[in-house]
C-alpha cells in the first residue's frame, strides 16, 4: 500500500515526472529526484526553514509536505532566482551586506523573503523582523540578513516591488 | 527523521474522504490537511499512519462563509487566510487577524489549517482559546452523518478531543461579534513563534458603562482551553477599570488546575494565568492595531 506513486509537478517552470514512495518529502524529492540541491535539508521537522520553497505562490517548508502532495503544483526553488547568470536583487543584496556566512541557511532565507514579498509587497519593518524569525541562521547573521532585505526592497520599489528576479531591473 | 511508510489516498470530495476514513480508520488511517503538526510528528516517529487521506485536492473548502451571524471555517482555510481583518465582519475579523499572527511562523501559517488546529488540540492553540471563549461549534463528518459539538464539550484533555478516529472536521462555526464588542488577547511565550506558556482571550459589551456578556477563556494554562466562569462573574456588571480587571485575574488564578512540565512549575503557570487575564482585559480597553489590507 505504501508503494511508489507516479506523479508530475512543475519546478521552476520545467515539468518533472517522478516516482516516489508517499513518505518522501518534497525537500528530498527536489534534491534526489529533480537534482536540485539548492534546497537544503536541516532539521526535517519544520523548525529551521533551510528547505523553504514557494508552492503555488505560498512560502512553505518543503520538509512538511510529502512530494506526492505536489502533483500538478508549481514549485519554485532557489535555482529559479538567478536568470541568465544574473543574480536577483535580493541575492546581490545578500552579498553586498555580508548576509551569508556559512551559507547553509541562505537558500531558505532567499525563498522565505522572495515568497513573502511577492505575496505581500508592503510588508512593514516590524513584520519583516517577525518574518525573518521564521528561519534559523546558526551563524546568527540576522542583522545583516535584515539589512540585505531592506536594501533589496528599496532597490525594487521602482521595479514593481517584486523582490525576485526582474528581467528589466538593473543588477549591479 | 523520516516518516514511517504509509499509503496515500487523495479523495475528490469530503464525502469520499469520510467513506475512506470510515473503512480504514480502524487500521490507523488519518486525515492530512495542513500537516504542520502531523507531518513533524510522523517524522519524529511519535505519530504513525497506515494511510494518509489528503484533503488538499478537494475544491471548495478553502474559503470562509458568513451568514446568520456566523462565520463558518471549512477544512482547508489556512492560518494565513486570517491575516486580513476583512476575512470576517466587525471585531471578529480584527480578533482573527491578531491571533493568526501569533501562530508559529509565516511559512507554517501558509499551510496549517484552522480546523486542523482544533483536531490536533494542543493546549496552546490560539484557535483553541478563541473557540472556547466564543462558544464555537465544531462540525464533524463521518460516513454515518454529520453532527455538531459545542466547544465546551470538545476537549477531553491535552491533545485529546471527542472526535472519533472516523470523524473529519468539516467546519468550525464562530459567532460574528457585534460592532460594539470589546475584545482583548494576550499570550506569553519565551521566544516568538514558540508554543505559548499561557494566553487569554476576552470579549464583552458595555451597557451604561458596565460590562455585560463577559467571555474570558484561558489557553496553554490547563490541559485544554476553557472559559473561566469565576473570572466572568468578577467582570459582570462591573466598570471596565484596573480594579475590575485585577479582580478577574485573581479569580482566574484561584479557579484553575495548571499544567506542569520540567521547565515550568504549576505555580508559575498559576501566576501567569492571572497575568494573561489582566493583560487581555487591558488590551480590550485599548485601541486596536490596524492591519493593512494585504493579501494573505
Amino acid at each position: 500500500m505504501s508503494e511508489p506513486i507516479n506523479f508530475s509537478l512543475k519546478v521552476n517552470g520545467a515539468t518533472y515526472s517522478l516516482t516516489c514512495p508517499p513518505r518522501k518529502t518534497l525537500a528530498d524529492a527536489l534534491r534526489e529526484d529533480c537534482g536540485l540541491t539548492g534546497t537544503h535539508v536541516g532539521c526535517e521537522h519544520g523548525v529551521c526553514g533551510a528547505c523553504t520553497v514557494v508552492v503555488d505562490g505560498r512560502t512553505v517548508r518543503a520538509c512538511l509536505m510529502f512530494a506526492v502532495q505536489s502533483e500538478g503544483a508549481e514549485v519554485r526553488t532557489v535555482e529559479d532566482l538567478t536568470k541568465d547568470g544574473a543574480l536577483s536583487p535580493l541575492q546581490q543584496a545578500f552579498i553586498d551586506n555580508h548576509a551569508l556566512q556559512c551559507g547553509f541557511c541562505t537558500p531558505g532565507f532567499l525563498m522565505l523573503i522572495t515568497g513573502a514579498f511577492e505575496r505581500d509587497p508592503d510588508i512593514s519593518e516590524d513584520e519583516l523582523t517577525e518574518l525573518l524569525s521564521s528561519n534559523l541562521c546558526r551563524c546568527t547573521g540576522y542583522r545583516n540578513i535584515a539589512r540585505a532585505v531592506l536594501q533589496a526592497a528599496d532597490e525594487i520599489v521602482a521595479g514593481g516591488r517584486n523582490i525576485g528576479h526582474q528581467p528589466n531591473a538593473e543588477v549591479r | 527523521m523520516k516518516a514511517a511508510p504509509f499509503a496515500y489516498f487523495r479523495p475528490a470530495s469530503l464525502e469520499e474522504a469520510a467513506e475512506r476514513l470510515g473503512s480504514n480508520a480502524d487500521d490507523g488511517a488519518m486525515i492530512l490537511a495542513g500537516g504542520q503538526s502531523l507531518v513533524p510528528m510522523m517524522a519524529l516517529r511519535v505519530a504513525y499512519a497506515s494511510e494518509l487521506i489528503d484533503l488538499n485536492a478537494i475544491n471548495g473548502l478553502d474559503q470562509v462563509a458568513q451568514g446568520n451571524g456566523v462565520l463558518s471555517v471549512p477544512s482547508l482555510v489556512r492560518h494565513a487566510d486570517f491575516h486580513r481583518p476583512s476575512v470576517a465582519r466587525g471585531p471578529l475579523g480584527q480578533a482573527l487577524a491578531t491571533l493568526s499572527r501569533q501562530i508559529a511562523h509565516y511559512p507554517i501559517r501558509q499551510r496549517g489549517t484552522f480546523c486542523g488546529s482544533l483536531a490536533h488540540a494542543d493546549p496552546s492553540s490560539e484557535w483553541g482559546v478563541l473557540c472556547a471563549a466564543l462558544d464555537a461549534e465544531i462540525e464533524l463528518l463521518s460516513a454515518t452523518g454529520r453532527r455538531r459539538v459545542a466547544a465546551a464539550d470538545w476537549w477531553l484533555g491535552a491533545m485529546e478531543t471527542v472526535r472519533e478516529p472516523e470523524d473529519i472536521i468539516a467546519a468550525v462555526h464562530l459567532p460574528l461579534l457585534s460592532d460594539d464588542t470589546c475584545w482583548g488577547f494576550y499570550e506569553f511565550n519565551r521566544r516568538a513563534g514558540d508554543f505559548a506558556l499561557g494566553m487569554a482571550f476576552c470579549s464583552y459589551r458595555l451597557e451604561n458603562g458596565r460590562i455585560v456578556a463577559p467571555h474570558i477563556a484561558l489557553g496553554g494554562i490547563e490541559e485544554s482551553p476553557r472559559r473561566i466562569p469565576q473570572a466572568e462573574t468578577a467582570l459582570k456588571g462591573a466598570l471596565p477599570d484596573a480594579e475590575t480587571f485585577e479582580a478577574a485575574a485573581a479569580a482566574a488564578t484561584d479557579a484553575i488546575t495548571p499544567l506542569e512540565d520540567p521547565g515550568t512549575p504549576a505555580a508559575y503557570r498559576r501566576d501567569l494565568a492571572g497575568t494573561v487575564v489582566r493583560r487581555a482585559l487591558q488590551a480590550s480597553a485599548q485601541p486596536k492595531r490596524a492591519y493593512a489590507e494585504m493579501p494573505a
